[in-house]
């Protein structure tokens, strides 16, 4: 039981700091911008590719480097020339045109690398079990992961709090015209977060494509998670984005290592229905089985109980 | 958004409402002219088209047209930007394929023409329910939530496999029917009609639905939710009788599917189906009422025939998209509208000169883009079935320069000739404007 619970907080911290690598983008490009990215998992994908095409020609290290470099150069791209023309036409023309570049995206993708996922392995250094707990190996690059991950949440953190860039950030998060009124460049502003956001999400994808399964069809497996958090920690807030993505990514490790059903725990009560029935279903269907849909089940108590998300303030 | 059209008339009723003098009964009819031609194309395409494919296409065709309608009700009429309106359409389909297979079961003498009622109160019901919880919200929240919504539905149905039966699904047999006028719906063209009938019906109610009060305050509601608030209406509710509403004829458009398939399986909720129809309707155009239908017909015949051509169809569709939405947010029915001011003044024949001179460099950009995208899968993933291709009846290798050489003359210099035929597009297009405006037709 406690080697359970001790895999299955690493892996739910760990899973969860990914996420946040990605909230974390997605709300400050939100709350700054007004437009929810869409392609956003998409850039994730991207991430994971260019770091699977460069390690496979120069090695992990520099990809891991270079990907999203050049995943944050392409955020900045469609920030100049698609997002501001699009964004003459209003919030929702934003929108539609983020979710068709995640359309284009995934199709382009699946041009280049193929529908089957490719073969994106963990970098030879890193490849050995860091510690045994109770006959468990847990993976030195897991490890590696989580190091990444949380210097940097650390970076970030202490880039938006202790630095001239990241008070103006912060301001524009909060009051953008004034922001502009005082002479700061919002439009490069604006780019600059969008950029930075996209390689956030691009390093999420390098570090997580050799582990995780590097294919066509991640961005739209992982996209609508990304949303979950961001509306549960309530739009526009960073700790609320920490704070879900943290209890999302530990809510599913731990749902996924629970064999359970309601007719192991109340077997003895000698109720029993007639299988076939949506009812002997659901009676029968395992805590593990259900891991896909809590998250989506979370959004939709938290939106009935507190519409703004736990730490949001913001309607919209 | 805001400065959108409000939903005008398809081109039908009201706007041939010029009463002339001498009423007959030709000028009572008059004012349906719209109706009887969409009701007469309707009956009539079958035996034009009759072959076996247009036939599956066409039957296809109306369905989407319920599908897109419906989602236009929310994203046109009331301003919600739904990704998750698959999960109304999958549950009339599930509804519709259990009723016919009880109907089967316990011989119950119920025509297949009424189990499209089943799916329209399955959709009702379940988006009475989801929104509920979603039209709390407006914007961008109700755009995830809707999502967050799909994904639920998707993944529970792979969990209770003994309503949704899993991967596999749940298959049906509409023969088994009672049979009314002898009609037992084996026969595709029989389909066709069925299908036909509904949809005619539910373009009624949808077209006189934007033409009520009750129609009119969801564009409130789309314009500006805090004046609706202030003379007194509650923007939420508002939200709610049209979400509910839209869920319904989704699930009739899922009834018909199912009718059409015989099945249903878990794909039905999948993101593919909920971005098709925010495709088709958007491309097709979001301010007008006639919108969505050239959408769905489009979309429908593209995805068929492009589908047989190439393999990135879908990379064209997403492409469309982007550009529909970048230069084009009306989508077609809005650029259709936007010459018929024109039109109207009598000065369309001045646009004809520029449009003229854009033929070239269209068909330039267009081909050379089009040979770019055809040739890439051959160095990527096709690599193994070797690099010649063949386009057109030429055949040639997308590994050597030769054929990447034109290609890229022609984008280039077709996007030269693009911006120079545009500006005088721009100049033609100025002062037809201003002619119309002249004759008080523009405002």
């Amino acid at each position: 039981m406690a080697e359970l619970v001790l895999i299955a907080t690493l892996n739910g911290v760990l899973f969860g700091l990914l996420l946040f690598l990605m909230a974390s983008g997605l709300t400050l490009i939100f709350s700054m911008m007004g437009v929810l990215n869409f392609a956003h998992a998409s850039f994730y994908m991207l991430g994971a590719f260019f770091g699977y095409q460069i390690a496979r020609w120069a090695g992990f290290w520099p990809a891991l480097i270079l990907a999203p470099v050049l995943v944050g150069f392409v955020g900045a791209l469609v920030e100049r020339f698609g997002l501001r023309s699009a964004h003459k036409h209003g919030h929702v023309a934003e929108l539609l045109f983020t979710f068709g570049l995640a359309f284009v995206i995934e199709e382009l993708v699946q041009i280049v690398w193929g529908k089957a996922p490719v073969d994106f392995r963990v970098p030879t250094l890193l490849n050995f079990p860091a510690f045994t707990v109770f006959a468990t190996n847990y993976p030195a690059y897991k490890l590696f992961m989580l190091a990444i991950s949380i210097a940097i949440f650390v970076g970030l953190f202490a880039m938006l709090t202790l630095t001239r860039i990241g008070l103006i950030v912060q301001a524009a998060l909060t009051h953008p015209h004034m922001v502009a009124h005082l002479g700061h460049n919002v439009p490069l502003v604006f780019m600059s977060v969008f950029g930075v956001g996209a390689a956030l999400a691009g390093i999420a994808g390098v570090i997580a494509g050799p582990t995780l399964v590097t294919q066509s069809s991640m961005a739209g497996l992982l996209g609508p998670i990304l949303f979950v958090v961001v509306v549960v920690g309530g739009l526009g807030s960073l700790q609320g984005a920490l704070f879900a993505s943290l209890l999302i990514g530990l809510l599913q490790t731990f749902a996924i290592s629970v064999n359970l059903s309601l007719a192991d725990i109340f077997g003895a009560s000698g109720f029993n229905p007639q299988s076939g029935t949506v009812l002997s279903d659901l009676w029968r269907v395992t805590v593990a089985q259900t891991a896909p849909i809590l998250p989506y089940a979370l959004m939709v108590l938290v939106l009935i109980f507190k519409p703004t998300g736990l730490f949001g303030n913001r309607e919209t | 958004m805001n400065d959108r059209v409000t939903t005008s008339a398809p081109a039908a009723a009201p706007a041939a409402a010029t009463t002339r003098a001498g009423a007959g009964a030709l000028d009572r009819i008059a004012p349906y002219a719209g109706w009887i031609a969409f009701a007469l194309a309707l009956v009539l395409l079958p035996l034009v088209f009759r072959s076996g494919t247009a036939l599956t296409m066409m039957s296809l065709m109306g369905i989407n047209i319920i599908f897109s309608l419906s989602y236009n009700m929310l994203l046109g009429q009331t301003g919600m930007l739904s990704f998750g309106h698959a999960v109304y359409f999958g549950l009339g389909a599930y509804f519709t394929v259990h009723a016919i297979n009880a109907a089967i079961a316990s011989g119950l003498p119920i025509p297949l023409f009424l189990m499209p009622l089943v799916g329209a109160l399955g959709g009702l019901g379940f988006a009475m329910l989801f929104g509920w919880v979603s039209t709390k919200r407006s914007g961008t929240a109700f755009a995830m939530i809707s999502l967050g919504l799909a994904e639920l539905v998707g993944s529970s149905s792979l969990i209770l496999r003994s309503f949704f039966g899993g991967e596999e699904g749940v298959s049906t047999n509409r023969t088994k029917l009672l049979h009314v006028l002898g009609w037992n719906f084996g026969p595709q063209i029989q389909v066709y009609y069925l299908i036909a009938i509904w949809c005619f019906i539910c373009v009624v109610l949808m077209y006189a639905l934007t033409r009520t009060p009750f129609g009119r305050m969801c564009n409130a509601v789309r314009d500006n939710p805090e004046r609706v608030q202030f003379i007194g209406y509650n923007p939420q509710v508002v939200r709610y009788v049209p979400f509910s509403l839209s869920g319904l004829f989704a699930g009739i458009a899922g009834a018909l599917s199912a009718v059409n398939f015989e099945f249903a399986n878990a794909a039905i909720f999948s993101a593919v189906q909920s971005g098709n129809v925010l495709l088709a309707t958007f491309i097709g155009g979001a301010g007008h009422f006639i919108g969505p239908i050239l959408g769905a017909v489009l979309l429908t015949y593209l995805q068929n025939m492009l589908s047989d051509i190439t393999d990135v169809w879908q990379l064209y569709f997403g492409l469309m998209f982007i550009a529909v939405v970048m230069y084009a947010p009306g989508g077609l029915a809005g650029l259709i509208m936007m010459h018929r001011t024109i039109w109207r003044a009598g000065v369309l024949w001045r646009l004809g000169p520029a449009y003229a001179l854009m033929v070239v460099p269209v068909a330039l950009v267009g081909g050379g883009m089009v040979l770019i995208i055809e040739m890439s899968p051959h160095l990527s993933v096709k690599e193994a079935e070797g690099s010649v291709m063949s386009m057109a009846g030429i055949h040639f290798d997308a590994r050597s320069w030769q054929p990447w050489a034109p290609a890229l003359v022609t984008l280039f210099v077709g996007a030269a000739w693009w911006r120079r035929g545009w500006r005088r597009v721009g100049g033609a297009w100025d002062s037809a404007q201003r002619i119309a405006r002249e004759k008080g037709l523009l405002v």
